[in-house]
């Protein structure tokens, strides 16, 4: 079963249109670049597919349900904006997520902060913007979940931080499990990357893999991306 | 080992390259159990299942081989890794060539400047990547 599906899926905002007759499929295994320029439709893509927003027509499966509680369960979503509550301290912080999510692995969570030096004591709020994007990450990926939903995890945080960032998703790498990531910065995901779906003004562009640019094009996807983005 | 990958060519052969020549170059030593795919894909910063299929690719050439519950380990056929290092030696040597080609070297020119070169640089070991 795949897991994720989008069929002719379609999202106004009011008269404007953000995402337009989208269909692709994630299956399980797949690490899968969502990428496109600023505006054309990635983030509202990634709401959808976590029931923050719902469809103006078409359909979104995650696991094959649409999504609700039960979807919620298994996705396991890296907002744009960190979201962890400033004021806690990151055992606080494990302690929320573990009652929070039955699939929450409190063991590796605990060895990543480890690896990065983090005191167990220390609030949130003391630590530096890319600490706190580690920390984020961290904890988004320490679930057992089904689908990951990471919405820009590396932009904003310096080149150290986003190797950091590439190498917890790729050492988390579950091959009954999906990650989806969105981001412009392709140079630096291309490499961990299955798949790519380019998306433009709301519409889907291309759905192929990494390697398959490379062999038929002779580019990479960051000089494909340049050359059908030009401005 | 340090991974470099190049915009032109696909992630998985150049994975395949780059083993190859840490096999050549004994990094990768005869007979050792190679670490895990995960392993692998972490530290050269690649998608988990492009370092698979480069495995099971050079598992296809006979350069590693997998034992059931063990692991992937390197062969222990010297001539299969003589054979690869060989036809490493001849990329470089074909690349080289079209390079000096181009320059509008002749080739006995070609063959009088290495000489030279080696000469002079005790053939030092130059470490290309590819």
């Amino acid at each position: 079963m795949s897991i994720l599906e989008c069929k002719d899926l379609c999202k106004n905002y009011g008269r404007v249109p953000a995402l337009d007759q989208v269909s692709f499929t994630v299956e399980p295994g797949r690490i899968v670049g969502l990428l496109g320029p600023n505006g054309s439709g990635k983030t509202t893509l990634i709401k959808l597919a976590n029931g923050l927003l719902t469809p103006s027509s078409g359909e979104i499966l995650v696991c094959g349900m649409a999504p609700g509680k039960e979807s919620h369960a298994c996705v396991s979503y890296l907002p744009e904006r960190t979201a962890i509550p400033t004021w806690m301290s990151a055992r606080q912080l494990l302690d929320f997520y573990e009652d929070f999510y039955a699939d929450f692995r409190r063991d590796a969570a605990e060895e990543m902060l480890a690896h990065l030096n983090i005191q167990a004591g220390q609030r949130i709020k003391q630590m530096s913007k890319g600490t706190r994007e580690k920390v984020q990450l961290i904890m988004v990926m320490s679930r057992a979940a089904k689908l990951y939903l990471l919405d820009e995890p590396i932009g904003g945080v310096d080149p150290a931080t986003r190797d950091y960032i590439l190498s917890t998703i790729i050492g988390n790498y579950n091959p009954e499990a999906a990650v989806v990531i969105s981001t412009h910065l392709i140079s630096d995901v291309e490499k961990v990357l299955d798949e790519v779906i380019f998306i433009n003004q709301g519409r889907m562009v291309l759905q192929s893999s990494v390697d398959q640019i490379r062999e038929e094009k002779g580019m990479s996807v960051d000089e494909l991306f340049r050359e059908v983005f030009r401005c | 080992m340090k991974w470099l990958f190049s915009n032109d060519a696909p992630i998985y052969t150049q994975l395949i390259q780059q083993i190859k020549v840490g096999i050549v170059s004994g990094a990768f030593p005869p007979g050792e159990r190679l670490p895990s795919v995960r392993d692998l894909a972490t530290e050269a910063g690649v998608n988990p299942n492009t370092m698979q299929r480069a495995l099971m690719e050079l598992e296809r050439d006979g350069l590693v081989y997998t034992q059931r519950t063990a692991g992937r380990f390197v062969t222990e056929d010297k001539n299969m890794i003589e054979q690869a290092k060989r036809s490493l030696a001849e990329r470089h040597l074909k690349t080289f060539l079209t390079a000096m080609l181009r320059l509008g070297f002749q080739r006995e020119e070609i063959i009088d400047l290495l000489r030279q070169e080696s000469g002079e640089e005790g053939m030092t070991h130059v470490d290309s990547g590819v």
